[in-house]
């Protein structure tokens, strides 16, 4: 593991038990704690790219974790756009990944 | 009416309110997180409840007298999940709700005196493999510890420049991560020189001291090493980080060959400075300053009537100068005077702390050949894919000396962030390529009209449940 | 010709970098501004091909895109003047093509199916307007054209007998056989310092921008408010719908008409309505995240037609402003029929209606 939630048992502050909540992340079901945002529980699991760029088809994730650089976007119940940092998982979200690549081009023209 | 519109929770935009309700003032507190704080004191949501959390921050009791009378307050209006997207006329446009939700709540507010407290971002100077998954910026790594208790890797490179590293490596080692290295750019001599210039305004601002002294403690008792003149200059890993390049660097910050190491990191954290979150200020048509901070003066006015800033948006001090600067900005936003007593404390901490900052600032300035360790390919806008390759060809080709034009030439800065992490890097690039080494359009990439992103519908049937008191 | 550019600022920073670059036949109902817009919509055509060749692949792509454009009527009654303007512009050799609900949805399937009815326009294109100036700009170069920018025209040079010879500015005299002016919503005041006498306004419009999507706006979509908006005299505000899909993937959300001057803020209440007209021509931009607004100032005439040739009383200062909001759709056609008049030559097509010594213009100066 890698990125992830500091443990419990080892945490300065002494956290105390946490409520947990399920959601939906790319297909799987992937459990997360209440008051998490989205790229908090996304984070604690390891998971560091949820979106892939439209030009390169490159890896993003969380860069600036306030709300700025809108690298972490993703799509919460059927929205596009939403960053994944600022938005408060909800039991139950269904979370997917932009995947844009490569940028369609309007065919079918007169 | 509200009296004093004060947008923004962090330090600064606490202490205008409680200034402002000092002085009798109806009051409205608005920030875009769902917490108030700002970055300084961000913490965990009530859902996670924890018996230390105080461990984590200095200055929590006074984090908690301000947040909780301002609370308790039924003249001040704390409005949370609040987005302030736009200003005209002197209204302030709100959307309340989830970040980035749909048929969120439209509100407009008009207010006698609007005080902005939006605070600023790090700024990372882009990198060959910056753009890698388990790259953050340094205050984005500190966010996640704070505020989530979410360490972002195991072994982490803490790279940059400025004071503020050190808070982060703290946070990272409370996290439980193994700090690799803290690397300062600066030199360790022009520290030193701009450090001790003028040693007795040190004097005068002692808890700032302090709270260095117990980063440095942190750092000594944890073995974190900690290195000046180094600078990642690359950074490895096919799908996410898996090493950096930490190389020598000279006074200007151009790597120095034969200086480098490559060590193994799983995550990188990328402070350079900051950058004041002005574009609010600016659709109000406040004047910036020549560094590009809003300008104001010793009442903290802007340029424009009843607008008034506090906080790191009129430049990077801290939080103890926030903390003065949002007192004062408060104080006279409600009508108060200068000379009042309340405000004696807090104008002498301001001032001693005021150049306090200029030397950090010029301590830790960044170094202009920075961009030698860029590479053609290395990407500067990072939502558009601009590479540095790209830019200077766009600036060759067409010989333009425009922003604008090279900004629609090349995409630099026109995606979803709207420049905010590229636009600096972008004009510096751009400029150096452009006939002559500069561009002289007044155009520069901090406007942006539309301050957070808005759906389409919002905007369209925001039917603007004006609230005026 | 020997020729020098001279602006105040950089190149490609007025109001050409600052709307959209629609290239449209279908908005100009038959007269002389349609004739001028078929002339220049072909020499585009031509155009673009020849800046490729000519500037090479590293110059940025000027992104024309012929994907021509459908106009949506909302109600029967503007289904009805749609056809018939369709109808009259058929009868001057536009292809016009009126659409069934079931068609237009066919051809543009993001189209609300409330519409009426649509006409479909396969000649319309755009450009990337900032990029198409400075490709035009860089191919004028190469030919020897001096560019002079960050240089503002300050007043007139006139020799002893009070002839225009060129201009001051500050960098410096620059002495010349003819000045044109091409100065935009400031042509007036350029003119002013010229000795000449030029009414161009400042008409305000406004435009959204959404984040980056799949495409899904396919070709260029309008309610037909457009066509009644481009001729309107009324200074009240006006929106109507331009919708259009970029090579980017953004989309960008037009416009509105505003006479207010230079000011250049953005008004909360003018977004509002050009977002709803959006909304109601294609619903599924309800959704679309919008990051960025922007617009600039149409520099436009009192009979809303280009002002293309000589001033009449100043010898030697010539115009060619005036466009509106088809400033970019009118450049090469504009461009040919000033060559012509300065050399002399017979134009391509009639220039009468765009001289600045017309009636329409003169009568009301
Ligand atoms: C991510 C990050 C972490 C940091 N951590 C530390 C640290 O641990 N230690 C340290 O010494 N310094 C830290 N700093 C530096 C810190 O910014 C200052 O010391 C201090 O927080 C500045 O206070 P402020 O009141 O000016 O701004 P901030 O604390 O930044 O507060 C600004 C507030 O304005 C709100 N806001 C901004 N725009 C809008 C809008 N359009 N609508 C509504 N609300 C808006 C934000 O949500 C935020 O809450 C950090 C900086 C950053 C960027
Ligand atoms: C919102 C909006 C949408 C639009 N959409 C379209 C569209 O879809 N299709 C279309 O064809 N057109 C459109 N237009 C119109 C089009 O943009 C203009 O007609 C066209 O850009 C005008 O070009 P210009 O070269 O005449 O003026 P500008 O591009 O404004 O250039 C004038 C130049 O003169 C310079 N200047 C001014 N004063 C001086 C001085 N004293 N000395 C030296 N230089 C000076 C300026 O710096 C400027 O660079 C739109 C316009 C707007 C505002
Ligand atoms: S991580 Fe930067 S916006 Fe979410």
């Amino acid at each position: 593991m890698m990125a992830r939630l500091v443990r419990a048992a080892q945490d300065p502050i002494g956290p105390l038990a946490p409520t947990r909540i399920t959601l939906t992340v790319d297909g799987e079901p992937v459990e997360g704690v209440l008051g998490q945002t989205l790229a908090g529980v996304m984070l604690s699991a390891d998971t560091v790219a949820w979106r892939s760029t439209s030009f390169r088809d490159k890896p993003r994730g969380a860069f600036c974790g306030i709300g700025v650089c809108f690298d972490c976007l993703v799509v919460v119940n059927g929205q596009r756009d939403v960053r994944a940092c600022q938005r408060r998982a909800a039991p139950g979200d269904v979370v997917e990944f932009h995947r844009d690549m490569p940028l369609s081009t309007p065919e079918e023209r007169p | 009416m509200t009296e004093v519109l004060v947008i923004g929770s962090g330090p600064a935009g606490l202490a205008a309110a409680c200034a402002a309700r000092a002085l009798g003032r109806r009051v409205v507190l608005l920030d875009a997180s769902d917490y108030v704080g700002g970055q300084y004191w961000r913490h965990l949501p009530p859902e996670r409840p924890a018996r230390r959390e105080a461990v984590l921050h200095h200055g929590w009791s006074r984090f908690q007298a301000m947040s909780q009378a301002l609370e308790r307050d039924p003249l001040c209006e704390i409005v949370t999940s609040a987005h302030v997207w736009a200003i005209d006329a002197g209204r302030v446009h709100v959307m309340v709700g989830e970040a980035d939700g749909a048929g969120r709540e439209a509100r407009t507010y008009a207010a006698a005196a609007v005080v902005f407290a939006t605070g600023a971002f790090d700024r990372a100077l882009p990198i060959p493999g910056w753009d890698l998954p388990g790259v953050f910026t340094a205050g984005g790594a500190q966010a996640l510890a704070k505020g989530e208790r979410v360490a972002v890797g195991q072994r982490v490179v803490v790279a940059g420049s400025g004071p503020f590293l050190l808070p982060v490596a703290s946070s990272l080692v409370q996290a439980g991560s193994t700090v690799v290295g803290v690397y300062e750019a600066s030199h360790l001599a022009h520290l030193a020189r701009q450090w001790t210039a003028r040693p007795w305004q040190l004097l005068a601002t002692p808890a700032k001291l302090l709270e260095l002294a117990h980063y440095a403690s942190v750092h000594v008792k944890n073995r974190i090493p900690y290195a000046t003149g180094r600078a990642v200059t690359a950074i490895h890993g096919g799908q996410r980080v898996e090493s950096v390049t930490i190389s020598a660097i000279d006074e200007t910050w151009r790597p120095i060959p034969g200086g480098d190491v490559v060590v193994a990191a799983d995550a990188v954290c990328l402070g350079h400075g900051f950058t004041p979150r002005v574009e609010l200020p600016i659709a109000a048509g406040c004047r910036l300053d020549a560094r590009r901070f809003v300008q104001v003066d010793e009442h903290q006015r802007t340029s424009v009537a009843a607008f008034y800033a506090a906080g790191e948006i009129t430049g990077i001090g801290g939080v103890d100068l926030s903390l003065s600067e949002g007192t004062i900005a408060g104080h006279m936003a409600a009508g108060g005077h200068l000379e009042d007593r309340a405000l004696r404390d807090a104008r002498a901490r301001r001032d001693a702390l005021r150049s306090f900052a200029e030397r950090l600032e010029r301590a830790h300035r960044i170094g202009e050949n920075w961009t030698d360790w860029l590479s053609d390919e290395t990407i500067v806008c990072r939502c558009e894919e601009v590479s540095v390759g790209r830019l200077r060809s766009v600036a060759e080709t067409s010989r333009s000396s425009g922003l604008r034009s090279l900004k629609l030439q090349s995409r630099a800065g026109l995606g979803a962030c709207q420049g905010r992490m590229c636009g600096r890097s972008v004009e510096t690039i751009l400029a150096a390529a452009a006939p002559g080494g500069h561009l002289i359009d007044e155009s520069t990439t901090d406007r942006r009209p539309i301050a957070t992103p808005i759906r389409l519908a919002e905007l369209a049937f925001g039917n603007d449940k004006s609230v005026e008191k | 010709m020997d020729v020098t550019i001279v602006d105040r600022g950089p190149a490609a920073g007025g109001t050409s970098a600052a709307g959209e670059g629609n290239l449209l036949v279908s908005d100009k109902g038959p007269g002389a501004e349609l004739e001028l817009a078929k002339y220049s919509l072909d020499l585009w055509r031509s155009l673009v091909g020849s800046l490729e060749d000519e500037l090479g692949s590293a110059f940025a792509p000027v992104e024309y895109d012929p994907k021509g454009g459908v106009v949506a009527a909302s109600s029967a009654s503007d289904a009805e003047a749609l056809f018939r303007f369709a109808e009259a512009q058929r009868g001057v050799g536009v292809d016009a093509r009126t659409l069934s609900v079931a068609e237009a949805l066919a051809l543009e399937p993001e189209l609300s199916p409330a519409i009426a009815a649509a006409v479909f326009y396969p000649h319309d294109a755009q450009v990337q307007p900032a990029v198409a100036s400075e490709a035009l700009l860089a191919s004028a170069r190469a030919a020897g054209t001096r560019v002079l920018t960050g240089t503002a025209i300050t007043g007139a040079l006139r020799d002893s007998g009070g002839r225009l010879i060129g201009v001051t500015t500050t960098n410096g005299s620059i002495s010349a056989d003819d000045v044109v002016v091409a100065a935009g919503p400031w042509s007036g005041d350029v003119a002013r310092l010229l000795g000449g006498v030029l009414h161009v306004g400042p008409r305000k419009g406004l435009l959204l921008v959404t984040t980056r999507m799949a495409h899904r706006v396919l070709h260029k979509v309008y309610d037909t408010s457009y066509v009644g908006a481009v001729q309107s005299d009324s200074s009240a505000l006006q929106t109507s719908s331009v919708i259009e899909s970029t090579a980017a993937g953004t989309v960008l959300i037009g416009s509105s008409r505003q006479d207010v001057g230079f000011d250049d803020r953005i008004d909360v209440a003018v977004l509002r309505a050009i977002a709803a007209n959006a909304i109601r021509l294609m619903p599924f931009l309800a959704d679309a995240m919008v990051m960025r607004a922007y617009g600039g100032f149409r520099p436009f005439s009192r009979d809303h037609l280009p002002i293309i040739g000589p001033d009449l009383d100043v010898p030697g200062l010539w115009y060619a402003t005036g466009h509106e909001g088809a400033g970019i759709g009118l450049a090469p056609a504009t461009a040919e029929l000033l060559t012509a008049l300065l050399l002399g030559e017979p134009t391509s097509i009639a220039v009468e209606a765009f001289l600045p010594g017309r009636a329409s213009l003169v009568g009301t100066a």
